[in-house]
């Protein structure tokens, strides 16, 4: 079952031929922005040198780092007055990444969400809870427009109260639900102790974070649901930019919208299929926030182009990441970001430790800081006022709450080298 | 004559609340030859405050911030009270008439009487108050040599 079969099925020279008309608009859109201009002229390029698919390779990267040099609208290619909505994600520097989107940019996403949904077997009359955040992470709104796009009865069940979204899934009848993996674990758990009926429930689908075969096949069991891999970034639009099918053997990305390279992360040189890399991606629908050759970080491989469901080349699910970046409860954390807050606080000393576990199939993610001796006052209470002060500020800046550990200056391990400060004692 | 001289040089030093840290601490106070008067720990959840009154104060701080630990002098004052039941409830009692606020308090026993060592927020004033309401302070020098 096909939302936008044509588009789902396309390949070949026809593919060509609309991904070359694409770039070269997505590329005259992209002059429209500072960083693009000047990336040009530095590479010696003109937009009218991108004249095939294989000039592409002409443009250098787009990172991370430089859409956060260009907070907060430095990558608008539209004017603001013909911005619709505004995400954003957390940043690596306490500065969050932006992104924005035109009426169309959300009509395009929404249709590649209403895709993916169908692909896995939703339809129209179907009941669709979505357990996601909906505030400014792209998982709540993103999930929440496709489904109705198709016709599904949507549920904004929002994150949290775990009860209540097993009380609504069983007294609604809902037939899918969107979360984490291990939101959808420990909801699994919380159900069995309610003895709760989830029969309703048929599909799951699942992303944000890394989850394993093993959790999949324990998840479909306990919940008697199928259960899918979905992948996204809020730079790519959000999720649904890449999501598995009924055959559960990679992920779809979709050719009409995304052009995908992967590359050896160190010297950026192109792999072919079957070759692990980090996945590079240019976006040809985007018109607020277009990019070109964006590095994801996330290292993942083009498979052989052979799926039964008539679709296109698939990705592996994802491996891992290239950089430093940990997936917390769903939400982004760089290391460098915990650094960041830490060294605005004073009383806090030279070493941390981050240390991230999963604990009933949640994420927990634990600090420990050494105390600056210089400032210590004596008082015990200074230390609990210290501990609540550093949780906090990593709170507004993380978005997510961390357990903070005090600890003795010079306890902690010092490094020559690359320091090692994050150790993710998770296995999933 | 300086109300200081009531001063107490309390060491606090920051711990982990975890097993052999205690020992760890105590091995510099025997390492320096520093003996301990009096000796408490507070604590909130996984790290504390070790609370010491020494006879050497100077000689424990070089040794303790050699090592590396994070610690500091604090003001502490000690109270004689009576050692017979009663004793506390009537230094406690005093205090509470006179407006003085305790932070923390511990107490040890030396000689004939007890020692009530507190941790006041302004000690210049509560020295004044103290004495005015008749109870006895014991000297800084008594302890800390």
């Amino acid at each position: 079952m096909f939302w936008n079969e044509k588009m789902e099925t396309l390949r070949g020279k026809e593919l060509q031929e609309l991904q070359l008309k694409r770039l070269k608009e997505t590329v005259a859109r992209t002059q429209n922005i500072g960083f693009y201009q000047k990336m040009f002229a530095e590479a010696g390029i003109r937009p009218e040198d991108i004249k095939t698919l294989d000039d592409l390779s002409k443009i250098p990267f787009t990172k991370k780092a430089d859409l956060r040099g260009g907070y907060p609208f430095g990558f608008l290619a539209v004017p603001m007055s013909r911005i619709n909505r505004i995400h954003t994600t957390s940043g690596t520097t306490g500065k969050p990444t932006v992104v924005a989107y035109t009426k169309n940019d959300l009509n395009s996403w929404s249709e590649l969400i209403a895709r993916n949904l169908t692909m896995v077997g939703l339809r129209e009359g179907d009941m669709f809870q979505n357990a996601s955040n909906y505030s400014l992470f792209t998982g709540g709104l993103g999930f929440h427009y496709g489904a109705e796009r198709i016709g599904c009865a949507v549920v904004p069940a929002g994150v949290g109260n775990t009860k209540r979204q097993i009380e609504m899934i069983q007294d609604f009848g809902v037939n899918a639900i969107h979360c984490t993996p291990s939101y959808a674990m420990h909801l699994t758990e919380v159900a069995e102790d309610m003895h709760a009926n989830l029969d309703s429930l048929r599909i799951g689908v699942f992303g944000a974070e890394a989850w394993s075969e093993n959790m999949r096949r324990d998840l479909e069991n306990r919940l008697n649901i199928k259960a899918y891999d979905s992948y996204g970034m809020s730079e790519l639009f959000g999720p649904g930019v890449a999501f598995e099918c009924p055959e559960q053997d990679g992920l779809h990305i979709w050719h009409d919208c995304y052009i995908v390279e992967i590359i050896d992360p160190k010297t950026g040189e192109v792999l072919p299929a079957g070759e692990k890399g980090e996945m590079v991606v240019t976006p040809l629908v985007k018109e607020a926030m277009p990019l070109l050759r964006y590095r994801t970080g996330d290292i993942t491989m083009l498979m052989e182009d052979d799926c039964p469901c008539g679709r296109g080349q698939k990705i592996a699910r994802l491996f891992g990441r290239s950089d430093d970046m940990l997936t917390v409860r769903g939400i982004n954390v760089f290391p460098s970001q915990i650094e960041h807050v830490l060294k605005n606080i004073p009383e806090v000393g030279d070493q941390f430790m981050v240390y991230i576990d999963r604990v009933n199939h949640l994420d927990e993610m634990t600090i420990d800081v050494e105390i600056n001796k210089h400032l210590f006052s004596g008082e015990l209470s200074d230390l609990a006022r210290l501990q609540n002060k550093i949780g906090k500020a990593l709170h507004e800046t993380l978005t997510l709450r961390a357990n903070v550990q005090l600890v003795e200056p010079g306890s902690l391990p010092r490094f020559e080298g690359k320091a090692k400060r994050v150790v993710d004692r998770r296995t999933i | 004559m300086t109300r200081n001289k009531y001063f107490i040089k309390q060491l606090s030093i920051f711990s982990e609340n975890k097993s052999g840290r205690l020992a760890a601490v105590a091995k510099v106070f025997e390492e320096s030859k520093v003996n301990i008067h009096a000796f408490s720990i507070a604590e909130a959840n996984s790290f504390g405050v070790v609370r010491a009154i020494v006879d050497k104060p100077e000689l424990a701080f070089d040794a303790f911030s050699k090592q590396n630990y994070a610690l500091q002098y604090t003001d502490v004052l000690g109270i004689k009270m009576n050692d017979v039941p009663g004793g506390l409830y009537h230094v406690a009692n005093l205090l509470g008439s006179i407006g003085i606020n305790i932070e923390y308090a511990y107490a040890f026993r030396t000689g004939t009487f007890g020692t009530l060592i507190v941790k006041v927020s302004s000690p210049e004033d509560a020295v004044e108050k103290i004495l005015a309401a008749g109870l006895e302070l014991v000297p800084a020098t008594d302890y800390n040599f």
